[in-house]
C-alpha cells in the first residue's frame, strides 16, 4: 500500500464510491436545534470536499449566523461514510451515501456553534480524566395516519385491534426500519409495541456517544422516510396525544476506563463504583439546569407529568421504575454491564447537545466528589402522600422554568459555549412567548362558556 | 463459486464443503459447466476421481477440460491412491490434487493456497468461506454481496480475515486496526464487531466468533 495511513480512510471512501457506483453523497451535519441539514455532491468534488471541506453559507442555518462571518466549511469524516439505506436513497441507479460533517470557520477553527463539536469536546474533556462514555438510547416514537381528522393526528391503529391492513403496515414498517438501520451499522438491542396507541420502540446498542448522536440522527431519517414510503406519519413528538404516555428517550450510560466499567465496583455491596455514585449525584445535582436542552420543545413538558410513566422528582432508585435515574441492578459476574439510565430525555432533542450536558453533569459530580443521596424506595412513585415531590426538588414544569434554570447554570454554559448557549436561549425564549401567545382548546372548553 | 463433479457429490465431500462454508454447485458433466457457470464465473473447482480409467473417469476429465476455458488456476483433483497414473500427461487440466480418503485440513489448506494464487498476482485477495475481501479495491463481498462497510469496519474484517482461526484480544485489535493514538478505549472493539456481524447479516454474523472472556477470531478450527 502506497497510502499513508492518514490518506488512507480518505482513500477507502474514494475507492468506495467509484466500486459501488455511487452517484452523489450527502454531507450531514446539525444545526443547534436538532435539525438534520444536508447537501449533496458528486463524486468529482469528493476529493476536494477532503482537501479543503465544502464552502456554505453559514447565516441560512439555525444557530450558526454571526455577524462577523456567514462563510462555513463543512469537513467530511471518511470514518462515518455510510451507503443510504433507504428507498429513496437506492431509487435505480441513484445509490447514494452519506458522511456527517464537522464544522469549521473559513480559517480552518472549530466552529463553537457546531453541536458534533460541543459533544467532542466533553467527551475529550472525560478522555482527559481516563474515560470514555457509553451510550444506548431507548427510541419512542409514534405512527399516524398521513391526515389529521380537524387537526388532530390518527394513531395507525388505534381504532380497531384487529385490522389487518394497518397491523401489516405497521409490522412492514417495523421489518424494513430494523433491516436499514442495521445495514447501515446502526445495531438494534430490542425493538416492540409500545403501550400507547400506535407508539413503538427501538432501543439501540450502546456506542460510544459520538457514534449514537449520528445514529441518533441517521435513526430518525430513517424512521421517517420508511414510514414515509409507506404512506405513514411518523413522528418524534415528545406528546403527540393527550391522555396517553408519551414518547421518551431513556438513555443508558457507562464510562469505561482502559477497557474496564468504571461504574463498578465487585467489591462494594450494592456494586456500585464511587465514579458511578458521583455521576449520578452530578446527575442529579444538575438534572434542573440540563433539562432545558434534553427537553427542548414546549411539548416536551406535557409528557414530563405525574401518572404517564414520565420522571417528575429528582430520584434515583434501583428498582424504582418512576426514579428520573435508574440503575438496573446487575446479576452476579454481569458487572461489565453496570450502568445508569437517565430517563428525561425526550427524542426530539439535539442527541450532541443532550449527550454532552449529561456527560458534563456526570463528571463534574466525580471531578467534585458530590455525595450520592439515598435512593427512593420502591414503593414511592416520585410524589409523597401529600403531593409534593419526595426530595423536595422536580424537574422544571415548563420549557420557560427549565429556560431560567439553564440560564443561571455554569455548567451549561461552559458545557455548550457561549456562542451556542446564548443562541440557544434566545431562541427558545422566543419558541415560549410564541406560544405564550396561544388560546388552547382546554381554555375555550373551560371558560368560554363557564365565565 | 466452486464446480464439483461428479454431479451425485459423495456425503463427506459435500459436509466438508459446507462445515467449510463454501459456496458450491454440482456439475455433472461439460454442458453443464458452461450451462450453470455464475455470472462471475468459476472461483475454482474440485473433481473427485473414482476409479482408474473407466467411463467415469472420462467424463470427469472432460469437465476438467471445459473448466480450463475459464478458471485459470484452481481446479483441484481428489485421486484414490490405486489411480495416481490417471494423473500423468494430464498436468494442464489440474492445478493441484490431494489424495481420497482426504483430510478436511489438508484439502482446506490447499484450497485457500490455489484461491489466493488464483488471480494474475497483481491483486491481493483474501477468502474465508463465503468472504471474499479484495485489498487492492477495499472490496467485501459475502455470499457474492458486497458488504458496505465504514472504514474502521472495513480495516477490522480486514484484519481479522487475514488469519483466521487466530484470536485476537480486544487490546491487541485496538493496537493493530485502531493504532495506539485512538482513544477509545477497548468497548470500541466490541462496538464495531456487533456492527460488523450485523452487516454481515443473519447467515453469516458467526464468522466472526466471540471466545469468551480472550477476544474475538474470524472462524472457528472446525476439524477436531
Amino acid at each position: 500500500m502506497t497510502v499513508s495511513s492518514r490518506e488512507r480512510p480518505q482513500d477507502y471512501v474514494l475507492r468506495r464510491v467509484t466500486e459501488r457506483g455511487v452517484r452523489f453523497i450527502r454531507l450531514w451535519f446539525t444545526d443547534v436545534a436538532g435539525q438534520l441539514k444536508s447537501f449533496a455532491i458528486s463524486p468529482a468534488e469528493l476529493e476536494t470536499a477532503f482537501e479543503q471541506g465544502m464552502v456554505f453559507d453559514g447565516s441560512s442555518i439555525e444557530g450558526f449566523s454571526r455577524i462577523a462571518e456567514a462563510d462555513m466549511v463543512a469537513r467530511p469524516d471518511p470514518e462515518t461514510f455510510e451507503l443510504m439505506a433507504s428507498r429513496s436513497g437506492h431509487n435505480g441507479d441513484d445509490i447514494s451515501a452519506r458522511m456527517f460533517c464537522d464544522i469549521t470557520g473559513a480559517d480552518g477553527t472549530r466552529f463553537d456553534g457546531d453541536p458534533r463539536g460541543v459533544l467532542r469536546r466533553v467527551m475529550d474533556r472525560a478522555h482527559a480524566a481516563g474515560y470514555t462514555f457509553y451510550v444506548a438510547p431507548e427510541m419512542e416514537y409514534f405512527l399516524f395516519e398521513p391526515e389529521r381528522a380537524d387537526g388532530r393526528p390518527v394513531p395507525l391503529d388505534g381504532g380497531s385491534y384487529f385490522d389487518l391492513t394497518t397491523a401489516d403496515i405497521a409490522s412492514d414498517i417495523r421489518h424494513r426500519t430494523l433491516s436499514a438501520l442495521e445495514t447501515m451499522g446502526i445495531p438494534v438491542e430490542y425493538s416492540f409495541h409500545e403501550d400507547a396507541p400506535s407508539q413503538h420502540e427501538i432501543d439501540l446498542r450502546y456506542s460510544d456517544a459520538l457514534t449514537m448522536a449520528d445514529s441518533v440522527m441517521t435513526f430518525r431519517l430513517l424512521v421517517r422516510e420508511i414510514a414515509f414510503e409507506h404512506g405513514v406519519h411518523a413522528t418524534f413528538m415528545p406528546k403527540p396525544l393527550a391522555g396517553v404516555q408519551g414518547s421518551g428517550m431513556h438513555t443508558h450510560l457507562s464510562l469505561f476506563c482502559e477497557g474496564r466499567n468504571a461504574f463498578s465496583d465487585p467489591s462494594a455491596p450494592d456494586g456500585l463504583s464511587d465514579v458511578a455514585r458521583g455521576f449520578v449525584a452530578g446527575l442529579l445535582t444538575h438534572a434542573r439546569e440540563i433539562t432545558a436542552v434534553t427537553n427542548q420543545l414546549v411539548n416536551s413538558y406535557k409528557r414530563l407529568i405525574a401518572g404517564y410513566e414520565a420522571p417528575v422528582a429528582i430520584s434515583w432508585a434501583r428498582s424504582n421504575r418512576a426514579a428520573l435515574i435508574r440503575v438496573p441492578p446487575t446479576r452476579q459476574g454481569q458487572s461489565e454491564s453496570t450502568r445508569v439510565e437517565y430517563r428525561a430525555p425526550d427524542p426530539a432533542c439535539n442527541p450532541y447537545l443532550a449527550f454532552a450536558v449529561i456527560l458534563a453533569a456526570g463528571l463534574t459530580g466525580i471531578e467534585q466528589g458530590y455525595e450520592l443521596p439515598p435512593e427512593t424506595p420502591p414503593s414511592i412513585t416520585g410524589y409523597s402522600d401529600h403531593g409534593g415531590p419526595v426530595y423536595g426538588h422536580h424537574l422544571p414544569a415548563s420549557l420557560d422554568e427549565a429556560l431560567d434554570e439553564m440560564e443561571g447554570s455554569a455548567l451549561v454554559a461552559e458545557t455548550l459555549g457561549q456562542h451556542l448557549f446564548r443562541w440557544f436561549l434566545r431562541n427558545k425564549r422566543r419558541e415560549w412567548s410564541t406560544y405564550q401567545t396561544q388560546v388552547t382548546q382546554f381554555e375555550l372548553d373551560n371558560y368560554f362558556d363557564a365565565v | 463459486m466452486y464446480a464439483v463433479h461428479p454431479g451425485t457429490v459423495s456425503p463427506e465431500l459435500a459436509q466438508f464443503l459446507d462445515l467449510g462454508g463454501y459456496a458450491w454447485k454440482p456439475v455433472g458433466d461439460a454442458a453443464e459447466v458452461t450451462a450453470d457457470a455464475p455470472s462471475e464465473g468459476w472461483s475454482g473447482a474440485i473433481i473427485q476421481l473414482d476409479s482408474p480409467a473407466s467411463d467415469s473417469t472420462e467424463a470427469a476429465w472432460a469437465v476438467a477440460r471445459a473448466l480450463r476455458e475459464s478458471v485459470s488456476r484452481g481446479v483441484l483433483v481428489l485421486v484414490r491412491g490405486n489411480a495416481l497414473d490417471e494423473l500423468t500427461m494430464r498436468d494442464e487440466l489440474f492445478d493441484d490434487f490431494c489424495l481420497d480418503p482426504f483430510h478436511p485440513r489438508e484439502l482446506e489448506a490447499r484450497l485457500a493456497h490455489l484461491a489466493a494464487g488464483s488471480s494474475d498476482g497483481s491483486t491481493e485477495i483474501i477468502t474465508y468461506g463465503p468472504l471474499r475481501i479484495n485489498l487492492d479495491t477495499y472490496e467485501a463481498v459475502v455470499d457474492e454481496q458486497p458488504l458496505d462497510l465504514t472504514y474502521m469496519e472495513y480495516e477490522l474484517l480486514r484484519f481479522l480475515a487475514s488469519q483466521p482461526g487466530r484470536v485476537f484480544t480486544r487490546e491487541a485489535l485496538l493496537n493493530q486496526v485502531w493504532g495506539y493514538e485512538y482513544y477509545g478505549g477497548a468497548r470500541t472493539v466490541d462496538v464495531h464487531i456487533r456492527r460488523l456481524r450485523a452487516k454481515l447479516g443473519e447467515e453469516n454474523a458467526d464468522l466472526i466468533q466471540t471466545v469468551r472472556s480472550v477476544g474475538y477470531r474470524l472462524g472457528t478450527y472446525r476439524w477436531r
